[in-house]
């Protein structure tokens, strides 16, 4: 007897009934005894050696515990990939939120005030802020070369098109860093006993990154170290690395103390001290034959890191994969870095490389359709990828994708040709409309081997009432993890949703079921909930107290005798790399990703010429996602990373000076508002996907990479006026369209 | 010598939270977010910038949709308080509460105790909103997550059950 299916249902989010009531508990709702709250001293200056530091003798500094760099038991870095950054400054600084001290009191007040009453004495060393002065090396502050990392794709014989080229095509297309801006900030609390180690709870996406992070720092072994995620508000990746620091900070003073330490980050640190999106510059050089087909080109894509490598690398990985789009090139060759300032380093954000690439790629195909004398559809329909062609690393293409269809669907949705031809025609007044497209993929899953080096393990565990639990270290922070695993396992088992529930991430519960990014969790993940709930159901059909076919009732009836006799119900499943797939980490070709999702999206706009402001009045977002699993999250997940990509594109700068943000409050710094977005349409084409949780493939960041293009091909269109960057303010349109009228 | 702060400057406050009488003893100038977090416990009113421009804390204040991050609690002595924590009946909730979380009104959570407040608030001026009266009613409270989408649906969907104010 099987219960209704659960894939599929828009069931209530699991800790949805804690959130709409205010009894969910973030990591500020949380207060230990005897606790003391900590702050970060940070550089004031871009680059420089530290020569002294200063105490303001009107405070009574006994009051305080004190941290340096000499009060680091184990190594001074926050260990990632690369181990580049320190956790506080020892003897130089690279950036002008660098972690030089930290201090705790009981008083928070008293706190922010001795922070200003700490002053460094530096002696300045030169320092670059731009991709440009990286490149000219005027100053080496990174390695012998400022490169942290540098890949090369390269696919069949790139010099022999362009003599065979009807049209050469270049153009060069910047992006801006972009904050993650989750409403709630960085924060975690510590604790040190002697014979537990260090335990932290906090706002963060990835326990065991923590407690990797910890172990190195701390100098203790991998039992002494405990990271348990509370509810988390908001992510988006931002709380992918820079956690480890914070909650470093934390457990350093809580070792000295001897007392719970609270961190928790104001607006303003948040925004100025933590990652953000990596700004990019990308160049194309395309050879194009009369048809408007693509024969080769070359790609340069570059990223700015910041001061220290953290995730550049990887973030250079999915951008430099994603830089050919869907498209099919014969020829190309892509070369790729990333490069330090000295700015905090930047870090992850939703898309993670690929919406500054695309965004590239897709500002270049309008290009090449101008020059070639074809629309953007066309353009587009005719370079499409289809099944069984290459992508750029060589990857076939074996799922029956028709992106040209695809394609049909989304003008037809957004009722493109008509209101394109109809704007065309009304170009008299001050407000100018305009269409715009985006056709783009998204990999998900770790890229390349990724996967494989992670080697994930999830368990499934029945409990004394004879309901079931899933044990994984992916974290809820918005996207529907608690649900979506809950739903998976459910369906495996045939039980109701209500009958399974999900550990709360906790390392002394839970296994390394990998970190929660790369839009892995309902695809990977999932199938990894799925495998161990089967393994529960063959145990108990083993044991003989189940059988084949079985009502909810019956399964819990067995799971509670099954316990009372052994125990203990529990069944883990490791991650097995699917046979045949096939990646080279060192030419960088093969299967980059087990599956991508596929989407067109469409803007319409409007450009005011009297406050040359853009509005984005109709967003039509059309997607093939696999399957569905949650068709109330999935919309959600869409329509939550359109938001961000239109304000990617239209409202959120990031005003640098000498390596600081000068605008990290949430009234210089402008995300959309309910008054600002459309309403953002939401289409799913599902084909499934055999390497997923009933067929699912990543969703999370896909919704990130389309906007941005999509409104600037859409400005384009409106104003007769090329734009190739975003953000793409009201003083950039002024700019570009009063050079127009003299020029 | 700068050191810790004492009690000498606190006074006695009284508020009613909830439909509770409450009183407190606090500063003056302490922020009414920070007095209902810490002293009272509701943590449910969260802080997301700490200058008015998320709404992460708003409140309802005699009626009036506020940020309790702008209110130093003196203001709000004798007032009538209505936070995220009073809207359900039990285990009963009320029926924006539901809608949000049947609708996908809350993502990550942390917007949502504000969001549904002046949810409430543009409710209890407007029982029939039009989504134009929605999006400027909620447009002084940010989030990051829905696109607002969702969030829209979830308060059209409560106007139409009624939940009594």
């Amino acid at each position: 007897m099987s219960v209704e299916h659960i894939i599929g249902k828009s069931v209530p989010r699991k800790e949805g009934r804690d959130k709409v009531t205010g009894a969910a508990r973030y990591i500020d709702d949380m207060t230990l005894p005897g606790m003391l709250h900590g702050a970060t001293v940070r550089s004031q200056i871009p680059r420089g050696v530290i020569r002294n530091i200063l105490f303001d003798p009107r405070f009574d500094w006994n009051e305080f515990v004190i941290v340096t760099a000499k009060d680091i038991p184990g190594e001074n870095c926050i260990a990632l990939i690369g181990d580049d950054q320190p956790c506080l400054a020892e003897g130089k600084v690279n950036h002008p939120e660098e972690p030089v001290l930290l201090l705790a009191h009981a008083d928070p007040h008293l706190l922010r005030k001795a922070v200003d009453a700490v002053s460094i004495e530096y002696e300045d060393l030169p320092a670059i802020f731009t991709i440009d002065e990286s490149e000219c090396r005027s100053q080496l502050i990174w390695g012998t070369d400022n490169i942290f990392k540098t890949f090369l794709i390269s696919k069949g014989d790139v010099d022999s098109v362009w003599a065979k080229a009807d049209y050469i095509v270049e153009g060069e297309y910047t992006t801006g860093a972009q904050e993650q801006l989750y409403i709630e900030n960085n924060g975690v609390i510590a604790v040190f006993d002697v014979v537990q180690g260090i335990t932290v709870w906090g706002s963060l996406q990835c326990p065991y990154y923590v407690h990797k992070a910890l172990m190195a720092l701390c100098r203790l072994a991998e039992d002494k170290v405990r990271v348990v995620q509370m509810e988390t508000g908001g992510a988006f990746g931002g709380k992918e690395d820079y956690p480890s620091m914070i909650a470093g900070h934390a457990a350093l003073l809580a070792m000295k103390s001897g007392r719970p330490v609270k961190i928790i980050y104001d607006r303003l640190e948040d925004m100025t001290a933590t990652t953000k999106r990596h700004p990019s510059r990308t160049r194309h050089r395309t050879a194009v034959g009369r048809d408007g087909k693509i024969l080769g080109g070359e790609i340069d894509f570059t990223i700015d890191g910041g001061a220290y490598a953290t995730l550049s690398s990887v973030v250079l990985s999915r951008g430099t994969i994603h830089a050919g789009g869907p498209y099919y090139w014969p020829h190309v060759r892509i070369r790729a870095k990333a490069v330090a300032t000295n700015a905090p380093p930047h870090g992850a954000f939703r898309g993670f490389g690929a919406p500054q690439s695309l965004f590239a790629m897709e500002r270049h195909m309008d290009r090449i359709a101008q020059v070639v004398g074809v629309s953007p559809i066309e353009i587009r329909r005719r370079n499409f990828l289809k099944p069984g062609q290459t992508t750029t690393t060589e990857q076939t293409i074996r799922e029956e994708i028709d992106l040209g269809r695809l394609l049909d669907r989304a003008l037809e949705l957004s009722d493109y040709t008509a209101k394109k031809e109809r704007f065309a025609k009304e170009k008299a007044g001050p407000i100018k409309k305009g269409m715009g497209i985006a056709a783009f993929l998204h990999g998900a899953g770790f890229t390349g081997s990724g996967e494989r080096y992670l080697a994930s393990v999830v368990g499934v565990e029945g409990c004394a009432d004879g309901s079931v639990r899933v044990l994984v270290s992916s974290t809820e922070f918005g996207q529907g993890t608690n649900t979506v695993l809950c739903q998976i396992a459910a369906e495996a088992l045939d039980l109701t949703y209500e009958d399974v529930q999900i550990a709360q991430p906790d390392t002394n519960q839970v296994p390394n079921s990998g970190p929660t990014v790369a839009s892995r969790t309902a695809m990977v993940v999932g199938n990894l909930v799925r495998s161990a709930a089967m393994g529960i159901k063959q145990t108990l059909i083993a044991a003989g107290t189940l059988g084949g076919s079985y009502s909810p009732e019956e399964f819990r009836a067995a799971c509670r005798d099954y316990i009372s006799e052994h125990g203990q119900l529990r069944s883990l499943a490791r991650y097995d790399p699917p046979a045949g797939v096939f990646w080279d980490d060192r030419e960088y070709r093969g299967e980059a990703y087990a599956a991508f999702a596929w989407a067109v999206y469409v803007a319409q706009v409007a450009v005011d010429l009297s406050t040359y402001t853009v509005k984005v009045e109709d967003f039509v977002a059309l997607q093939e996602i696999g399957r569905v699993l949650h068709p109330i999250l999935a919309k959600g997940q869409i329509t939550g990373g359109v938001a961000q990509g239109i304000g990617f594109a239209l409202y959120e700068k990031v005003v640098w000076q000498n390596g600081r943000m000068q605008n990290g409050q949430m009234t210089n710094y402008i995300m959309p508002t309910s008054a600002d977005l459309p309403q953002i349409r939401v289409f799913f084409e599902e084909m499934g996907n055999p390497h997923g949780a009933y067929g699912a493939k990543g969703i999370g960041e896909l919704p990130m990479d389309g906007p941005a293009p999509a409104i600037v091909n859409a400005v384009e269109d409106a104003l007769g006026v090329r734009f190739d960057s975003v953000p793409l303010l009201p003083e950039d349109v002024f700019e570009a369209v009063s050079v127009g009228v003299e020029g | 010598m700068t050191t810790s702060s004492d009690n000498r400057g606190k006074c006695e406050i009284l508020l009613t939270v909830n439909g509770k009488p409450e009183s407190v003893r606090v500063y003056p100038m302490e922020r009414l977010l920070d007095v209902l977090r810490h002293e009272l416990g509701l943590t449910g009113a969260k802080e997301g910038c700490g200058e008015g421009e998320c709404g992460s804390c708003s409140v309802l204040m005699n009626g009036e949709l506020v940020n309790s991050c702008l209110i130093p609690v003196l203001q709000a002595a004798g007032a009538n308080l209505t936070t995220i924590e009073g809207l359900a009946h039990g285990f009963q909730l009320s029926a924006l509460q539901a809608a949000f979380l049947e609708c996908g009104g809350a993502q990550c959570g942390i917007c949502t105790p504000g969001m549904i407040l002046a949810s409430r608030y543009l409710l209890n001026k407007k029982p029939d909103p039009t989504l134009d009266d929605i999006r400027e009613g909620l447009s002084g409270n940010l989030c990051r997550c829905t696109g607002y989408t969702q969030i829209f649906d979830a308060v059209a969907e409560a106007a139409r059950r009624r939940d009594p104010a």
